[in-house]
This record gives C-alpha cells, sequence and structure tokens, in this order.
C-alpha cells in the first residue's frame, strides 16, 4: 500500500562556481549530507569534492565494444565460410584483412550505442521523463544545492546558517511529495 | 579557478550595454542562455522565412529529378558504357567529406582540450548529419531501385543463406556510413540535452505550454545534478575517444571504393590520408560558409569571434596544403610507378580534355588556402567567405577529376567517350542541396545552435576581471611554493 510522506530540504542559490565548490567542501567538512548539485554545466571536481565515485561508463563502453568485435567476427565467419562458403577474388573463406572494416564499425557502433543507453538508463533519463527541479535557473546561470533536513547532524536555522556563511545568496524550503511503496 | 593566460585571445566577447551606451560589459551566464535562446523562442524572421522558401524551391525541383531518376532508371543521367559512376558518386564523396569537420571539431579537438571548439560544435555536428544524410541520399539514387537498399545489409532473406559479400568496399561503406550517422547523431543529441532542459524551463516559465511539452520530451528529464553532469561527460569523452578513428576510417574506406580497384589513377595507397585531409579541408569550409552566414543573421558574434574564425582558416591551410602535397605524390608515383596506364592517366588529367576540371581544382584547393598564411586574411570575414566557397567548389573538382577523368580512358581506347551531365544529374545535386538547407534551417530554428552548456565553461576564462584575478592568484600561489 503506497505511504505518502513529504521531505523536507534546503535550496541554496549560489552566483559563482568557486564559491559553490569551496561551500561544498567546507559543508563536507561538517560532515553535512548533501542530497545533489544542480549546476548549469559540469564544473569541474564537483563530483570529487561531494565524494562520487568515478563513472564505470567507460568499462561498460569497452564490454559493449568487444561484444561487437566478438559478434561482427562471428557473423563474418559463419556468413562468408560456415553457411555460404564462397571464394571471393582467389582469397580464403575467412579473409582477415577484409574483415577490419566492419569489424572494426560494429565495435564502434555497439560501443557507442550500448554506454550511451547505459547512461540514460543509469541517470533515469528518456523521452517524456519527467524532471524535478529544485530551482528551474539551475538550466539557466544559478548554482543550486539541496540538503535534506531531516537527515542531518545539524538542525534547519544551523544548516540554513551554514549555507548563508559560505556564500549562499538566497536559501528556500522546499517540501517534496515522495512515494512509498 | 580556471586561469587563462592573458596573451590567449577571449573566447566569448564583451557585449554592448544598454545601460550606458557605447560601453561595454562583461557577457553574463544568463545572457548567454538569452541570446542562444532567442532565436529558438521568438517567432521566425523574414530572412529565415525567405531562406526555407529557397530550400524548399531546390528540394522541390529536385524532388522532380529524383522521381524521373526512380521511376524511369538511371539511365536518366548522363551515364555511358563507359562511365557507369560520375556525378552520384562525385557528390557521394564529396557530402560525406564535408561531414568531417563537425566529428572533427566534437570528437578531436574535445580531446585535445581546445576549447575553441565550444562555440561552433553544436552547428557543425548537425552540418555533420545532415552532410551524411545527403551522402546517403547519393547511394540510394544510384542504386536505381532504392525499394532494395536493404539487400545491402546482412539480413536474412528467402533465397536461403545468401549473404552480402564482406570482401567488397562497397559493404564495407555501408557499415561505415550508417555507423558514423548514427554515432555522430548519438554524440549531437546527447550534447543537446542539457540545452533542451533549459529551454524547457523557460518555456514553463514563460506559461508556453506546448514548447514545454515537446522541449519536455526532447530533454529525457535532465535534471542537471552533479551525478548526471559526471557521467555525461564521461560519456562524452568515450564518444570523441570512439568518434576519432571512426572519422578516420570513414573516408579511409569510402577512399577503398576506388583504391582497391585497378582502374588507373585510383588504384593508390595514398588514397586513405589523402581522402580523409580533403574531408577536413571541405568540411571546415562548409562550417565557415555556415557558420559565417549564422553567425551574422543571428547576430551571434560576441560568441563567434574572429579567434574562432582565424583558428579554422589555420586549420583549412594545414589540411589544404597536405591535399596539395597529395596531389604532387600522386604525379610523381604515376611517373616513378613506371606503369604506362598510370602515367597517362594523370597526365590527361591535367592535360587531356577535362583539364579545365583538374586545372580549377588545382586553383581552388593548393593556391586558395595559401592565402591564409597572412594573418590579416585569416581574420578577414570576406576573404574567409569567399574562400570557403571557393575550397567547396574544388573539392567538388577533385572527387569529380578523380572518378570521371580515370573512368573515360580506361585500358581499351576503343571504348573512349566524355560524360556530360544531363538536367537531372544536375537536379539530383540541387536536391541534395535543397535537402541540406531545409534541414539545417529547421535545426537553426528549433534548436540551439550554440552549446549554451559549453560556452558557459569558458565564459569565466573570457572574463577580465576573472583573468586578473586568476593570475594574481596563481602568482601569489607560486611565491607561496616557492619560499616554502
Amino acid at each position: 500500500m503506497a505511504d505518502n510522506s513529504n521531505k523536507k530540504f534546503l535550496v541554496g542559490i549560489f552566483n559563482d562556481e568557486n564559491v559553490l565548490l569551496k561551500a561544498v567542501k567546507q559543508l563536507k567538512a561538517k560532515s553535512v549530507k548533501i542530497h545533489d548539485v544542480y549546476t548549469p554545466y559540469p564544473v569541474h571536481n564537483l563530483d570529487i569534492y561531494l565524494g562520487y565515485k568515478r563513472s564505470r561508463l567507460s568499462k561498460a563502453a569497452f564490454l559493449f565494444g568487444a561484444t561487437g568485435t566478438t559478434l561482427a567476427i562471428l557473423m563474418q565467419v559463419y556468413m562468408l565460410s560456415i553457411d555460404w562458403p564462397m571464394i571471393v577474388g582467389g582469397k580464403n573463406f575467412v579473409a582477415a584483412p577484409t574483415m577490419v572494416p566492419v569489424t572494426f564499425e560494429f565495435t564502434v557502433l555497439c560501443a557507442a550505442l550500448g554506454m550511451v543507453g547505459t547512461f540514460l538508463i543509469s541517470n533515469g533519463l528518456g523521452p517524456g521523463k519527467q524532471a524535478f527541479m529544485f530551482d528551474p535557473r539551475s538550466t539557466d546561470d544559478k548554482f543550486v544545492m539541496a540538503i535534506e533536513v531531516g537527515k542531518n547532524v545539524l538542525s534547519e536555522t544551523e544548516l540554513e546558517a551554514a549555507l548563508k556563511e559560505h556564500g549562499a545568496e538566497a536559501v528556500n524550503t522546499k517540501e517534496v511529495l515522495t512515494k512509498k511503496h | 579557478m580556471q586561469v587563462t593566460s592573458p596573451i590567449r585571445e577571449p573566447l566569448v566577447l564583451r557585449k554592448d550595454d544598454e545601460a550606458n551606451p557605447g560601453k561595454k560589459r562583461e557577457t553574463t551566464y544568463a545572457d548567454v542562455t538569452e541570446d542562444i535562446c532567442r532565436q529558438v523562442e521568438a517567432a521566425p524572421n523574414p530572412r529565415w522565412m525567405l531562406a526555407m522558401l529557397i530550400s524548399l524551391t531546390a528540394l522541390a525541383w529536385g524532388s522532380y529529378t529524383l522521381y524521373r531518376t526512380w521511376w524511369f532508371g538511371i539511365g536518366e543521367w548522363g551515364l555511358n558504357k563507359t562511365i557507369g559512376w560520375a556525378w552520384d558518386i562525385t557528390n557521394f564523396v564529396w557530402w560525406v567529406g564535408i561531414g568531417h569537420a563537425g566529428t572533427l571539431i566534437s570528437a578531436i579537438l574535445l580531446l585535445f582540450r581546445q576549447k575553441w571548439r565550444t562555440s561552433i560544435n553544436r552547428a557543425a555536428e548537425a552540418m555533420t548529419i545532415f552532410a551524411v544524410v545527403c551522402a546517403g541520399s547519393f547511394i540510394l539514387m544510384h542504386m536505381g531501385r532504392p525499394w532494395l537498399a536493404h539487400w545491402a545489409l546482412p539480413l536474412p532473406n528467402t533465397y536461403g543463406p545468401l549473404w552480402v559479400n564482406f570482401n567488397s568496399p562497397l559493404v564495407w561503406d555501408v557499415f561505415a556510413i550508417s555507423t558514423y550517422l548514427t554515432v555522430s547523431l548519438v554524440f549531437w543529441y546527447i550534447g543537446l540535452i542539457p540545452d533542451l532542459a533549459t529551454i524547457r524551463e523557460r518555456a514553463k516559465a514563460a506559461g508556453r505550454p506546448i514548447s514545454a511539452f515537446v522541449y519536455g520530451l526532447l530533454s529525457f528529464g535532465w535534471d542537471g545534478s552533479a551525478k548526471t553532469w559526471a557521467r555525461y561527460e564521461m560519456v562524452a569523452l568515450v564518444l570523441a575517444g570512439l568518434s576519432t578513428p571512426l572519422v578516420l576510417s570513414v573516408h579511409t574506406i569510402v577512399s577503398f571504393d576506388f583504391a582497391t580497384s585497378l582502374i588507373p589513377g585510383w588504384h593508390t595507397t595514398i588514397f586513405p590520408p589523402y581522402f580523409v585531409a580533403g574531408a577536413i579541408f571541405s568540411g571546415f569550409a562548409m562550417v565557415l560558409t555556415l557558420m559565417l552566414i549564422t553567425r551574422y543573421v543571428f547576430k551571434l558574434q560576441p560568441y563567434i569571434t574572429l579567434a574562432h574564425i582565424e583558428s579554422m582558416n589555420k586549420i583549412i591551410l594545414l589540411t589544404g596544403s597536405i591535399v596539395g602535397i597529395a596531389y604532387l605524390t600522386e604525379f610523381f608515383i604515376a611517373w616513378y610507378s613506371g606503369v604506362e596506364y598510370e602515367r597517362y592517366a594523370f597526365i590527361n588529367r591535367a592535360f587531356g580534355p577535362y583539364w579545365w576540371a583538374y586545372w580549377s581544382m588545382m586553383t581552388c584547393n593548393v593556391i586558395s588556402p595559401q592565402f591564409f598564411w597572412f594573418r590579416s586574411m585569416r581574420r578577414n570575414i570576406y576573404v574567409t567567405f569567399g574562400l570557403s566557397i571557393v575550397v567547396n567548389i574544388g573539392m567538388w573538382f577533385e572527387r569529380f577529376v578523380i572518378i570521371v577523368t580515370s573512368l573515360h580512358r580506361d585500358f581499351l581506347p576503343s571504348s573512349w567517350t566524355m560524360f556530360y551531365p544531363t538536367y537531372v544529374d544536375v537536379g539530383d545535386y540541387i536536391f541534395s542541396f535543397g535537402l541540406f538547407f531545409t534541414l539545417f534551417f529547421l535545426f537553426a530554428k528549433f534548436l540551439p545552435m550554440i552549446n549554451m552548456a559549453e560556452v558557459k565553461t569558458v565564459l569565466a576564462s573570457s572574463n577580465e576581471a576573472i583573468r586578473e584575478k586568476g593570475l594574481i592568484e596563481v602568482a601569489e600561489e607560486a611565491k607561496v611554493a616557492t619560499n616554502a
């Protein structure tokens, strides 16, 4: 049975990426649990300051690419030498050099599509997905930090003060309706 | 803190200050959003409508000749018993080449950390996709029976175990072009998502429900969280890593269509690098043609600066010179090979009945880019625009010279003949222009032409105050480090 409950967030709005980075560093030093940070462009080192692990998407790309290589080789060997063995231009049934272009292209295709698919799924992105925005200005010119109130070492008032102290130009509260099943 | 050397030109220029007429002010993040979203959100302007009208007229006329090609067959073209390929393959190779600059800008310049790519990568990538679509249209055209296009793919069929011939460069082409189109499309679209989210939020705020719905659908629920951005950057980097060899392989494989044959003038090992260099050369010329028009029409001068134009001209100079060396090498090797057919093919190119095409190619591709040795020329908008068109004409002639002059006089003098295009040949070429510009203008109207998110990453390094502050901080840090 669904149980609807509200989560309360403090939303700090920052004007400058450097101020934001310092604030993240200092709040993390105070053991404040930051829900997430939303920015209009990728801010370098922000993921490291937030303690996120390096993405494994490159490994996924490698695995998808290796699958593509294997499939392309198997396909060509099967079609040209097992299912319909045919000598073309005096070459062997399995003429490795002529298999290189198709194998290479199929490897790249599988690696690219597989990795992008993984990226979309792992981030919950897809056509028609609804975005929840703590502040729509984070797609324009503001840097937005969201901190969940109940689950932190500091109280709401202390968190608000800390955000302001570390450079937030405004701090808002936002209640988010979440469904628990 | 991003620090940029003070001698490096800013990538985003200062804007006119509306509050203080005659003065300039720093461009802000909000300015970037506003300037780029303006043409998407505003009603179509008369210049855009006129451009669309011209493009659609070309498309309509081309559609008629395309109908004739498909209904009556490729006998409508000027082909004959000796020249079985002419304009169709010339146009195909030319369009594929034009596409290369987009991937080069997105992928190779990203890997080399060339930040000047940020303002031009979106439009260049779009150009790539549309150019490859045009190239693909010529493959369908010269099939004669496009409804059987799927026969080029290794699909199970009702004729038993009958498969495509993987030893054929034409099958390699199918894989190369379709992979190139797919990966370029994915790369371009992934880059668009954050900007589409920006437009979505603006549409919501302005109370435009249809725009909010459409861009909401297209933006895939993007929220710009730090984790998503980190993964997005990884995706962009790996896609760049995958696209870099891909862009080199595509034109290499296209060159194999010729190089693996035995026709004098085609059977040369220099073709792969020579085709790739030529592709980048023509691609950058087309990017410049389009960007100079776009820059003027949409008032994007602060984002597409003279520094961007100069950088592109330097690449044109480099690749144009490589192409020039390739022409001379071809001639030298034809002589050095000692093969009389090969020697004749090249002498015939320069002094035979198609001499005018050869010398047009040499003038446009070898001589014209050399003007860019001069800084004043590289930074001159009018010279750049004129030469970009000259280079594209030259590169079309290059493909024409390679294909037609090699075919029209092959081993048997009894079959020597000339190729004269028909109006259907010309119309099919016009069709591709109509298609290309229709797609490009639709893109320019409904999608952001400049990658807002990426431009915002270089904005701080273009801000004079921040540059100075950054330099002071670095100097102080260096002082502390030295004292320590």
